[in-house]
C-alpha cells in the first residue's frame, strides 16, 4: 500500500529539481499563510461575499489585474532563467528538457495568462465607467469569464509542481505534443488551461461587443465614443471570430492524443501542417485582439496628457477596424518556409504588409494629437512616449519580416524573437502600463508614485533595448530560437550576455513597480476630486473610487471628450446645471454560481490531464448542474434605494 | 545577381547604420550579411532594401518624435503655438494613408519578384545536382539519390553548382537553413519540400536545424563543405571505397532518437528517401498514395519534375483552402 | 453555455425588463455566430481530411443513407415543431406551447439516439476515432452536432418545467426565442452536414 502511494506520489509530483522543490515550498507556505490570515482575521466570508462571488466589472476587473501581475512575475521568472542559461556558451545551469519547458511555460503564460488577463482587466476597469454605464451587459457571464480564466490559469501552471510542465513550444506543434515524442500530462495540462481560460474570452468577447453596442450613456453615438471602447470593440470583434478556431484546434489535439484521433498525427492520414494553419488562424489575431486595446489606451493617454483633442478621430476608428479584418488574413506568415506555392505566399506576404498601413496612420495621429499640444510627462505619458519609437522599430522589423523571400532567412531565429517581443513588450506591456497608471487612481482613489515609477520606467525601457537590439544581430548570426546552449566557436556569447544583462534590467523595472504599489498603498497622493488628470472622458466625472453603480445618474452625452465639454462650459459660464433626479438603481445580485462551476470547469481539465475519466464526468455534471440551477434562478437582481445612492454619494463628497 | 561593389557597400553601411548595437560590426560571424552564393545573395540583397525602404519612414518618424515631445512640453515658458481643438486635417490624413500605401507597393513589388526567382533554380545553364534531406532525431540525414552515397550531419556539395535539394522528415517537423548559402525550408513528414542552393565558391559552411524538435535539437547541427567539381567526384569514389553501406537496420538505428556522429555509408537502400516521404503522405487518394515518387537517377529529370510539383501542390492546395470554407460557415 | 444568460429578476419595471431581456437575445446571436465558425472549422478539418482513409474503410462503404434520410427528417420536423412552439407561445397559449415543445423534445432525442446507434454500428465495422484520419474528422464533426442536440435537449427540459411553473413572461418568452434560434440553428448545421458528409460521402 505504502509502496503504492510513494510510487504514485513520485510520477504525480515533479521531483528531481531544486528549483521545483523551492516553488514546492514556496507554494505551501503561501497556501498556509493565506488561510492563517483569512483565518485570524475572520476574513472567509469577506472573501466569498465581496469577491469570489462579486459581478461588479470594477471588481472583476481588479481580480484579473492582480491574476495577470502575479503571471508577469511568473513569465518573468521564467526568462530570467531563459537568460541565465544562454548567457554563456555552454552553461548548465538547465537541462535541455527543462529550458524547452520554460520557454513553453513562458511564452503561454505570458501571452494567454498574463496579456489577455490584463487586457480583460482594464476592458472591465473601464469600459462601462467610459460609456456611462452601471455595468457590463451580462454581469453575471463577466464573472464567469474570470473564474474560467483563473482556474484554467490555475491549471496551467499545475504543472510546474504535478505531472510536469508542457515542453513542445508555446504553440505546441504537432507531431512535437503528439503522444508519440511528448508523453506524459505536460501537454494536456497545456491543452485544458488554455481551453478553459479560451471559454472565458469568448464569453468575454460577447460581453463586450454587446455592452459598447448597447449600454451607451444616452446622447453617446458610436461616433463620439470614446477611442478606447472602439479599441475594445475591434478586439472583441477579433476575439468572436478567433476564438472559437482555437477551442477547435485544441480539441482536436486533445482528441489525438485522448482517443487516438488523427488530425495531426504523423500516420493514420493526420496532417501535422493542417495544426499550423488552425493554430495561427486563432493565433495571428491573438496578438492584434492583445494590442488592439493598447492602441486605445494611448488614444486616450495622449489626448489627456497633451491637453488636445486626439487628432484624426475618422482615421483611427477606420484604422482599428481594417486591423480587426485584416488580421484574419495573414496567418500563413508564420510558415512562409513551408514551401508552399509562390501565390500563397505573396498573398499573405501582401497581406502582412498591408496591415501596417493603418497601424501606421495610427503612429501619425497621435504624433499629430501632441503636435500644438502642451505634453505633460506624467507616468501614463512617459509610457506612450516610449511606446512610439519602440513599435516604430519594431513595426518595421516586422514589414521585413513580411517580405517573404527575406523572411526565409529570418524565419526562427533570434530576429524573429527580437521583433515580436518588441512589438508585444513596446506595445502591449507599455500600452497595458500606461492604462494601468492612468486609471489606477479611478479605481483605488490614488495615485500611483510617481518617483518610483520613473525608476521603473527607465529600467524597463534601457533594460528592453540592451535585452532585445543584440537579438537583432544574433539573428543575423544565424541564432536560433529554442537553442538551450551553443558553443564558444559561433560567436554569440557576447551579444547574449548583453542581452543577459538587459533582461535583468527589465526585471529590476519590474521590481520597483511592485515597491511602486507597495508604497502607494500608504503614501501615493490621493484623489479627491475624481478627475486627477484633468482628463476627457466620463469616467473621470464620477468620483474616485467609482462607487459600485458607478453613476448616480447616468449622464446625457452631448458630444465626443463628454467631460471635457462640460468642464470647457463650466469655465467660459455657458454650462447649464441641470436638476439631478435621483432613482432607485437596478443592480445584479452577487452569485456563487460562476465561482463553483469553474471548480468543476477545473475538474474536467484536471481529469482529462491524467486520463482520469471519472473526474471529468463528475466535472461535466457539475457544469450541467450549475447551469441548470442558474437556469431555474429568477431573484438575480434587485434596487438600491434612493436613500442609500444619497448616502453613499455624500460620504464621496457629492451631494444631490 | 552581383550587384556593384560599390553598392554592395554602400548596403553594408545602411546595415551597419541601423543595428546601432552590432559592437563587433558586420563581422564572419554574421552569416546571413555574409552571403556565399546566389540565393542568399538575392535575399541579402532584398533585407537591404527592406531596410533602407523602412528607414525612409523610421527615420522621419523618430525625428518629428524628437522634435514633437521637445518643443511641445509644457512649461510655463513654451512660446509654441496650442491649438487644443485642431484635430483635423484632411491633406495630412492623405499624407500619411499614402505614404506608407507607396513603400508597401515598392517593397511588394520586390517581394513577388525574388519569390518566384526562389522558386527556381539560381543558375539555369548549369544542370543542378539533387540531394535528399531528411530530419531525424535528432541528426539529419543526406541521401544523394545521383551518387548513391549518404552521409549524416556533414553535407558536401560541389561549389558553382545549384543543388536541389528534397527535404522531408521522419520526426518532429524541422527546418533545414544554412544561413550563407541561402534561406531556411521546412522538414515535414509526408511531404517533400523543394530549395535550391548554390555555394559559388569552395568554402566550410554552419547549418543549423532551426524548428524545435525536442530534447536533442540544439544540438543539431550540421557542417556544409562546398568543394570543386573534381575533389567532390574524388570524395564521393573515397566514400564509396571506404565507408559501408547503409542497411535498412542501420537507418532503423538512426532512426532512433539520439545524438550522432557524423556518418558516412557508400550506398543506402533504394528509394529509402521517397518511402520515406511515403510512410506518412497524406494524400488526396490511395491511388495518390500508392503513386511513388520518382526516384530522380532513374527517370528524366522532367517526369521528376511533375510528379513532385502535383504532390506538393495536391497537399498544399488544401492548406489555404480551407481557412475559405472556414469563413464562409 | 447558453443557460448562463439567464438572468432577470421577477419585479415590475416591465419596460427596463423588456430592454433587458432584447439585450440577451443579441447575446445569443452573438453566440451562434461564435458557433457557426465552431462548426465552420470543424468542416474546413473534414474537408481537409476527407479522402484520408490510411487504408481502412471508407464513407462509402459503410454509411447506410436511409437511416441517416431518416433522422434528417425527425429533425427537420422537430425545428418546425419548435417553430408552432414559438407561435403558440405569441398567441399566448402555454399548454399547446408546451406540447409543442415536448414532441420537439422526443425528436430530438429520437435523432440523438438514432445518431448513437449508426456510431455503435459504424464502430461494430471497424471505424472508430483511431482509424484514420477520416474516421476522426467524421466522428467529431457528427458528434459535435449531436452534443449540441443534446445540450438542447437538457435546455429543453428546463424551459418545459420553468413554463409549467411560471407561464408566458418576458424572461421565459426570452429564453423560448434563444431556445429555437439554437435549434434552427442546429437543423440548419445538419443541413450542410447531411450534404457534405454524407451525400458527399457516398457520391
Amino acid at each position: 500500500m505504502w509502496e503504492n502511494i510513494k510510487e504514485f506520489a513520485s510520477t504525480f509530483f515533479v521531483t528531481g529539481d531544486p528549483l521545483i522543490y523551492g516553488a514546492d515550498v514556496s507554494i505551501a507556505l503561501t497556501m498556509v499563510a493565506i488561510v492563517f490570515v483569512l483565518t485570524k482575521y475572520k476574513k472567509w466570508g469577506w472573501l466569498w461575499r465581496e469577491w469570489l462571488t462579486t459581478v461588479d466589472h470594477k471588481r472583476i476587473g481588479i481580480m484579473y489585474l492582480i491574476a495577470s501581475l502575479l503571471m508577469l512575475f511568473r513569465g518573468g521568472v521564467d526568462a530570467l532563467l531563459m537568460r541565465v542559461q544562454l548567457a554563456f556558451p555552454n552553461v548548465e545551469f538547465l537541462h535541455s528538457d527543462h529550458y524547452n519547458a520554460i520557454f513553453t511555460t513562458h511564452g503561454t503564460i505570458m501571452i494567454l495568462f498574463m496579456a489577455m488577463p490584463m487586457m480583460f482587466g482594464l476592458f472591465n476597469m473601464v469600459v462601462p465607467l467610459q460609456l456611462g454605464a452601471r455595468d457590463v451587459a451580462y454581469p453575471f457571464l463577466n464573472a464567469v469569464s474570470f473564474w474560467l480564466f483563473m482556474l484554467g490559469a490555475m491549471l496551467f501552471n499545475l504543472s510546474f509542481v504535478i505531472g510536469g510542465s508542457p515542453d513542445a513550444g508555446w504553440l505546441s506543434y504537432p507531431p512535437l505534443s503528439q503522444n508519440d515524442f511528448s508523453p506524459g500530462p505536460g501537454q494536456n495540462f497545456w491543452i485544458w488551461g488554455i481551453q478553459i481560460s479560451g471559454i472565458g474570452s469568448l464569453a468575454t468577447g460577447i460581453n463586450f461587443i454587446v455592452t459598447i453596442l448597447k449600454m451607451r450613456a444616452p446622447g453617446m453615438k458610436l461616433s463620439n465614443m470614446p477611442l478606447f471602447s472602439w479599441s475594445v470593440l475591434s478586439s472583441s470583434i477579433m476575439i468572436i471570430f478567433a476564438f472559437p478556431i482555437l477551442t477547435v484546434t485544441i480539441a482536436l489535439l486533445f482528441l489525438d492524443r485522448f482517443a487516438g484521433a488523427h488530425f495531426f498525427t504523423m500516420g493514420g492520414g493526420g496532417n501535422p501542417m493542417m495544426y499550423l494553419n488552425l493554430i495561427w488562424m486563432w493565433g495571428h489575431p491573438e496578438v492584434y485582439i492583445v494590442v488592439v486595446p493598447a492602441f486605445g489606451i494611448f488614444s486616450e493617454v495622449v489626448a489627456t496628457f497633451s491637453k488636445k483633442t486626439i487628432f484624426g478621430y475618422k482615421s483611427m476608428v477606420w484604422a482599428l477596424m481594417s486591423i480587426a479584418v485584416a488580421s484574419f488574413f495573414t496567418w500563413a506568415h508564420h510558415f512562409f518556409t513551408m514551401g508552399t506555392s509562390a501565390s500563397v505566399i505573396i498573398f499573405f506576404a501582401i497581406s502582412t504588409m498591408v496591415i501596417a498601413i493603418p497601424t501606421g496612420v495610427k503612429i501619425f495621429n497621435w504624433l499629430f494629437t501632441m503636435f500644438r499640444g502642451r505634453i505633460s510627462f506624467k507616468q501614463p505619458m512617459l509610457w506612450t512616449i516610449a511606446f512610439i519609437p519602440c513599435f516604430v522599430v519594431g513595426g518595421a522589423t516586422g514589414v521585413m519580416l513580411a517580405v517573404a523571400p527575406a523572411d526565409y532567412q529570418y524565419h526562427n531565429s533570434y530576429f524573429l524573437i527580437a521583433h515580436f517581443h518588441q512589438v508585444l513588450i513596446g506595445g502591449v506591456v507599455f500600452g497595458y502600463l500606461a492604462g494601468i497608471y492612468y486609471w489606477w487612481p479611478k479605481l483605488f482613489g490614488f495615485k500611483l508614485d510617481e518617483k518610483l515609477g520613473r525608476w521603473g520606467f527607465w529600467f524597463w525601457n534601457i533594460g528592453f533595448y540592451v535585452c532585445f537590439m543584440p537579438q537583432y544581430a544574433l539573428g543575423f548570426m544565424g541564432m536560433t530560437r529554442r537553442y538551450y546552449t551553443y558553443g564558444w566557436d559561433r560567436g554569440w556569447a557576447d551579444l547574449n550576455l548583453i542581452s543577459t544583462v538587459g533582461a535583468f534590467l527589465m526585471g529590476i523595472g519590474f521590481i520597483f513597480q511592485v515597491w511602486q504599489i507597495a508604497y502607494s498603498i500608504k503614501h501615493g497622493e490621493r484623489d479627491t476630486t475624481g478627475d486627477p488628470w484633468n482628463a476627457r472622458t466620463l469616467e473621470w466625472s464620477i468620483p474616485s473610487p467609482a462607487p459600485f453603480y458607478n453613476f448616480a445618474v447616468v449622464p446625457t452625452v452631448k458630444g465626443a471628450d463628454d467631460w471635457w465639454l462640460t468642464k470647457q462650459a463650466k469655465e467660459n459660464g455657458t454650462y447649464k446645471e441641470e436638476p439631478a433626479h435621483l432613482e432607485p438603481i437596478h443592480m445584479p445580485k452577487n452569485s456563487g454560481i460562476p465561482f463553483i462551476m469553474s471548480l468543476f470547469f477545473f475538474l474536467i481539465g484536471f481529469g482529462f490531464t491524467f486520463h482520469w475519466v471519472w473526474m471529468a464526468v463528475i466535472g461535466f455534471i457539475g457544469v450541467a448542474l450549475c447551469m441548470w440551477a442558474r437556469s431555474f434562478q429568477y431573484d438575480t437582481d434587485y434596487y438600491v434605494p434612493v436613500e442609500e445612492v444619497r448616502s453613499t454619494e455624500a460620504s464621496l463628497g457629492r451631494v444631490y | 545577381m552581383s550587384g556593384g561593389k560599390m553598392l554592395r557597400q554602400f548596403h553594408f553601411w545602411v546595415l551597419a547604420a541601423l543595428a546601432t548595437v552590432l559592437l563587433s560590426g558586420c563581422g564572419s560571424d554574421y552569416l546571413v550579411l555574409n552571403p556565399k552564393g546566389p540565393v542568399a545573395e538575392t535575399q541579402y540583397n532584398l533585407i537591404v532594401i527592406s531596410v533602407i525602404l523602412c528607414a525612409v519612414i523610421i527615420v522621419p518618424v523618430l525625428a518629428i518624435t524628437a522634435f514633437i515631445v521637445y518643443r511641445y512640453r509644457d512649461t510655463p515658458k513654451n512660446k509654441a503655438p496650442y491649438k487644443p481643438d485642431w484635430a483635423h486635417s484632411t491633406t495630412l490624413e492623405v499624407i500619411w494613408w499614402g505614404i506608407p500605401v507607396i513603400i508597401i507597393a515598392i517593397l511588394g513589388y520586390f517581394t513577388v519578384r525574388d519569390t518566384y526567382v526562389l522558386k527556381e533554380s539560381p543558375n539555369q545553364e548549369v544542370k543542378p545536382i539533387t540531394i535528399q534531406v531528411t530530419a531525424l532525431d535528432w541528426k539529419w540525414m543526406f541521401t544523394y539519390p545521383e551518387q548513391n552515397v549518404a552521409t549524416v550531419n556533414y553535407l558536401e556539395i560541389p561549389a558553382g553548382v545549384p543543388v536541389r535539394f528534397q527535404v522531408s522528415a521522419e520526426a518532429p517537423m524541422n527546418s533545414f537553413w544554412v544561413p550563407e548559402l541561402g534561406g531556411q525550408i521546412y522538414a515535414m513528414s509526408g511531404m517533400a519540400t523543394e530549395l535550391y542552393l548554390q555555394a559559388d565558391e569552395p568554402g566550410e559552411f554552419q547549418g543549423f536545424s532551426a524548428n524545435f524538435s525536442g530534447e536533442g535539437f540544439a544540438h543539431m547541427q550540421f557542417k556544409v563543405v562546398a568543394k570543386p567539381q573534381n575533389e567532390f567526384d574524388q570524395w564521393v569514389q573515397q566514400v564509396k571505397g571506404t565507408a559501408p553501406a547503409m542497411t535498412k537496420q542501420d537507418y532503423e538505428e538512426l532512426k532512433k532518437p539520439g545524438l550522432t556522429e557524423n556518418k558516412m555509408y557508400s550506398a543506402f537502400p533504394e528509394g529509402l528517401f521517397e518511402e520515406i516521404v511515403q510512410k506518412y503522405s497524406h494524400g488526396h487518394d490511395m491511388h495518390h498514395v500508392m503513386d511513388p515518387v520518382a526516384p530522380a537517377a532513374q527517370t528524366g529529370e522532367k517526369k521528376e519534375e511533375t510528379s513532385h510539383e502535383t504532390h506538393q501542390m495536391s497537399d498544399m492546395s488544401n492548406m489555404p483552402g480551407m481557412d475559405h470554407s472556414g469563413m464562409k460557415h | 453555455m447558453a443557460t448562463q444568460h439567464d438572468h432577470a429578476h421577477g419585479h415590475d419595471h416591465e419596460h427596463g425588463h423588456e430592454e433587458h431581456e432584447q439585450l440577451k437575445v443579441l447575446g445569443f446571436w452573438i453566440f451562434v455566430v461564435t458557433d457557426c465558425i465552431l462548426f465552420g472549422s470543424l468542416f474546413a478539418t473534414f474537408a481537409v481530411l476527407m479522402h484520408n482513409f490510411a487504408g481502412g474503410p471508407t464513407g462509402k462503404e459503410l454509411f447506410e443513407l436511409p437511416g441517416i434520410i431518416a433522422s434528417t427528417f425527425i429533425l427537420l420536423t422537430s425545428s418546425f415543431t419548435s417553430g408552432l412552439a414559438v407561435l403558440a407561445m405569441n398567441k399566448g397559449k402555454v399548454k399547446e406551447m408546451i406540447s409543442w415543445l415536448a414532441v420537439t423534445a422526443v425528436l430530438g432525442l429520437a435523432f440523438v439516439v438514432l445518431e448513437i446507434n449508426e456510431f455503435t454500428h459504424l464502430m461494430h465495422e471497424g471505424a472508430t476515432m483511431a482509424t484514420s484520419a477520416f474516421w476522426s474528422a467524421f466522428f467529431t464533426l457528427v458528434g459535435t452536432h449531436g452534443l449540441h442536440v443534446s445540450v438542447g435537449l437538457f435546455w429543453m427540459v428546463a424551459l418545459m418545467i420553468q413554463l409549467k411553473r411560471r407561464g408566458i413572461t418576458p424572461v421565459t418568452r426570452r429564453k423560448v426565442t434563444n431556445l429555437s434560434l439554437y435549434w434552427h440553428f442546429l437543423d440548419v448545421v445538419w443541413i450542410f452536414l447531411f450534404t457534405v458528409v454524407y451525400l458527399m460521402g457516398v457520391m
